[in-house]
């Protein structure tokens, strides 16, 4: 799903706080200060007292010589965190995906919300307006990823950013819109680097090399190129269950009870939430305060509890219980969506990824060497070896035609042996040929199939293919490796058995 | 005399039931050329939901047989869903299956060497009813072995086919014994070339059927029987005491 995200900032927060407490303070110029080295500084400065360019972080002194009218109160240690807090909680009702921003920012995981409201213009302005009605002024904009509208809140004046467009408004941004610590932020403007769209068009390794690494991220991830990560102040509940026991479990039939009932309880779960487990890990904490543990893979998401249970059962043996188990733990560790397949009145044919099929690879790989299993595709090279691929799932179509107007043997070396021949030059089909010892006596022939080394690819002769037919009715595909020569004598392989 | 045929027929029946072969309830309409074939087998029908076994005796036959496996697939059993190939290296040329009627992209090749993992995937395989048929080049095989497999696809009428390169052990419970030779090819009538594959198969052994030989090649998707060469082989009668 498309990602949508809402930056909030509340310029003067900790104000608006002490405006909603002494509603008196109102259209008045005030600070809050706080002692530091011996002064007493301004932490916060409302709206009225930043018009008269009183701003925070100045010496309180200095702040009163200005505007001698000056209110200020002491400041309360860690306000905004707190604040922040209880109104992130409060945004809740806007999306369940919530972080908190310090400072003074807050960040919303809009995607697949605002639809709710309307319209995303709605959903951002109503976000502002009940914000408003409680005292705080605050500014919000969406935009695709986390650092777009983390700048736009801030440095641009749109609202909303439509899907896929954030770059041409971020392109006008000042390089402060990047989230970067002020000495690299002078020496941008410094250079004369005032604007985003000045930075893109450097390449990157210079950049990296000027400016450090962090520069490049922050354009990555302002872009979208680059995933950026959030902590959510509800966290999303882990795909994870545990069973203590009263006594300790040292039985095999205990350790499968203990098994069974987990895998109920957790795919119960996943069911309801549509979610398939691709990876888990079934621990025990043992007496001896060691952890046995065993690990599963699926190679599509399933919540079959007897598939499961079946693929943890092969590796049973492997989990030692020593003098007992006094926590069972079952842990997912990469879960999938999961599309349940519809039942059926009959089967009609099984498709390739039918539910059993992946299964049973599935019960494979749990004995086998996962490489083993191997479907092909056709892949265009004229080469043998190289016209075909490897599909990297079960559900990968073709996207080319076999070919089938050549004749192509059924049994295929995977390194040509060589063999000694009797051939008439120039490209005639060789009259005998001796491979392991046995001498073949060539009655039909066809050929030859000349196919090119790709020499994009790999350096090679190119190759004279014949089919030949021997007394018994054998088949074989031979090859001759280049052209005759004076100097050199090309070589003769046998590559194939035709049925 | 007629009465007596009438009661053998029956128990016939009766005995192809216990040995796990439930009459067809699809009969086959379509032999694709093999019409010759059908009366070598119990109740007129290829027995699906078996496991038929291939002697080879080099490479040269195996491709036969390989051949003649994917002829069989493609034609008599449709190859619906997918077909587990288990094979020793990455010899199976998968365009070529394409040659004898198969999609080579329904085939999961499973390539082990060691002959333990072999058995243990091919029963694995042959216990999955979503699976059309299971190919194992499996050259060795104990009788405990195969009723395994026996047991397994009666199960889930999966079929299997066991390709055996130079077997040491004959006794297997497969239901039938195939020995599929290159012949040369006939005459192109003055064309250059080799022409189409051509096999002596043999039907050793079939169990509850009559085993025959037949010379047959593959010709434009289908097989075709060479009748002039195709006899039944004798089997003594053996008197049941």
């Amino acid at each position: 799903m498309e990602k949508r995200y809402v930056a909030i900032w509340f310029p003067y927060l900790a104000t608006d706080w002490f405006e909603r407490q002494h509603p008196a303070l109102k259209n008045n110029a005030f600070v809050l200060s706080a002692p530091s080295h011996g002064r007493m500084m301004i932490t916060a400065a409302n709206s009225d007292a930043q018009k008269l360019l009183i701003r925070e972080g100045m010496v309180l002194a200095d702040a009163r010589a200005i505007c001698p009218t000056l209110q200020y109160f002491d400041d309360k240690p860690d306000l905004t965190g707190q604040l922040l807090q209880r109104i992130a909680e409060w945004c809740i009702r806007f999306t369940p995906i919530v972080a908190i921003d310090p400072p003074g920012g807050l960040i919303l995981d809009a995607s697949g919300c605002s639809h709710l409201w309307g319209s995303e213009e709605e959903y951002v302005l109503d976000i502002i307006k009940r914000l408003a009605t409680r005292g705080y002024f605050a500014k919000a904009a969406m935009a695709d990823t986390i650092g777009a509208a983390w700048a736009i809140t801030r440095f641009g004046k749109e609202r909303v950013v439509e899907k896929d467009n954030h770059l041409e408004t971020l392109l006008a941004l000042p390089p402060e819109a990047l989230r970067l610590d002020e000495n690299t932020i002078a020496r941008l403007h410094k250079l004369g680097l005032n604007q985003i769209k000045h930075l893109v068009t450097i390449p990157a390794a210079s950049l990296r090399r000027r400016f450090g690494p962090l520069l490049l991220q922050r354009i990555n991830q302002i872009v979208g190129r680059e995933h950026e990560f959030i902590e959510p102040i509800i966290p999303p509940e882990p795909y994870q269950v545990r069973l203590p026991c009263i006594e300790p479990i040292a039985r095999v039939a205990g350790i499968e009870i203990a098994l069974r009932t987990l895998l109920e309880q957790l795919c119960e779960r996943m069911q309801k939430e549509g979610k398939g487990l691709r990876t888990a890990c079934f621990k025990g904490h043992r007496l001896d305060g060691k952890i046995a543990d065993i690990q599963i893979s699926t190679s599509r998401a399933s919540c079959n509890v007897n598939h499961l249970f079946h693929l943890f059962e092969m590796k049973l043996p492997a989990f030692e219980p020593d003098l007992g188990i006094e926590l069972f733990l079952l842990e997912v560790t990469r879960v999938e969506d999961y599309t349940p397949a519809q039942e059926q009145f009959w089967k009609e044919s099984a498709a390739l990824n039918d539910q059993p099929i992946a299964e049973l690879i599935d019960r494979l790989t749990g004995k086998i060497n996962p490489d083993a299993i191997q479907r092909y595709l056709p892949d265009e090279h004229h080469l043998p070896e190289r016209s075909f691929k490897k599909a990297t799932s079960l559900s990968e179509q073709p996207t080319t035609q076999w070919p089938t107007n050549k004749p192509r043997p059924i049994l295929l070396l995977e390194r040509p042996e060589k063999i000694e021949v009797t051939a008439p030059i120039p490209d005639y089909p060789p009259l005998n040929f001796r491979y392991k010892g046995q001498l073949h006596k060539v009655v039909k022939a066809d050929g030859p199939e000349r196919i090119e080394q790709e020499w994009w690819l790999a350096e090679g002769e190119h190759r004279d293919y014949y089919t030949i037919e021997d007394e018994q009715g054998c088949r074989y595909w031979l090859f001759r490796a280049g052209h005759y020569n004076e100097e050199k004598k090309p070589h003769w392989f046998l590559h194939g058995f035709f049925a | 005399m007629a009465a007596n045929q009438d009661t053998f027929a029956r128990l016939q029946q009766d005995i192809l039931l216990l040995q796990g072969f439930k009459p067809a309830t699809t009969q086959i309409t379509n032999w694709h050329g093999l019409e010759q074939l059908k009366s070598a087998f119990p109740n007129g029908v290829f027995p699906t939901g078996a496991v038929h076994e291939f002697f080879c005796t080099g490479p040269e036959t195996v491709s036969t047989s390989a051949g003649f496996v994917s002829g069989i697939l493609s034609s008599l059993l449709k190859q619906q869903g997918a077909t587990i190939w288990i094979s020793p290296g990455k010899m199976i040329f998968p365009p070529a299956l394409k040659h004898f009627g198969m999609d080579p992209e329904k085939v999961i090749f499973i390539h082990l060497k060691n002959e333990k993992e072999k058995l243990f995937v091919m029963e694995e395989a042959l216990k999955c009813d979503s699976v059309s048929a299971v190919v194992g080049q499996i050259n060795e095989i104990s009788l405990t072995e195969s009723r395994r497999f026996q047991l397994a696809v009666e199960h889930s009428k999966v079929t299997g086919f066991l390709i055996r390169q130079n077997p040491r052990n004959i006794m297997t419970s497969c239901v039938t014994r195939w020995q599929i030779a290159p012949l040369p090819g006939d005459d192109t009538a003055g064309l250059p070339g080799v022409g189409f594959p051509k096999w002596d198969v043999q039907l050793l052994k079939v169990r509850n059927g009559k085993p025959g030989r037949w010379e047959m090649q593959w010709q434009s998707g289908r097989f075709q029987v060479t009748p002039k060469y195709s006899f039944e082989i004798k089997v003594p009668i053996r008197k049941i005491v």
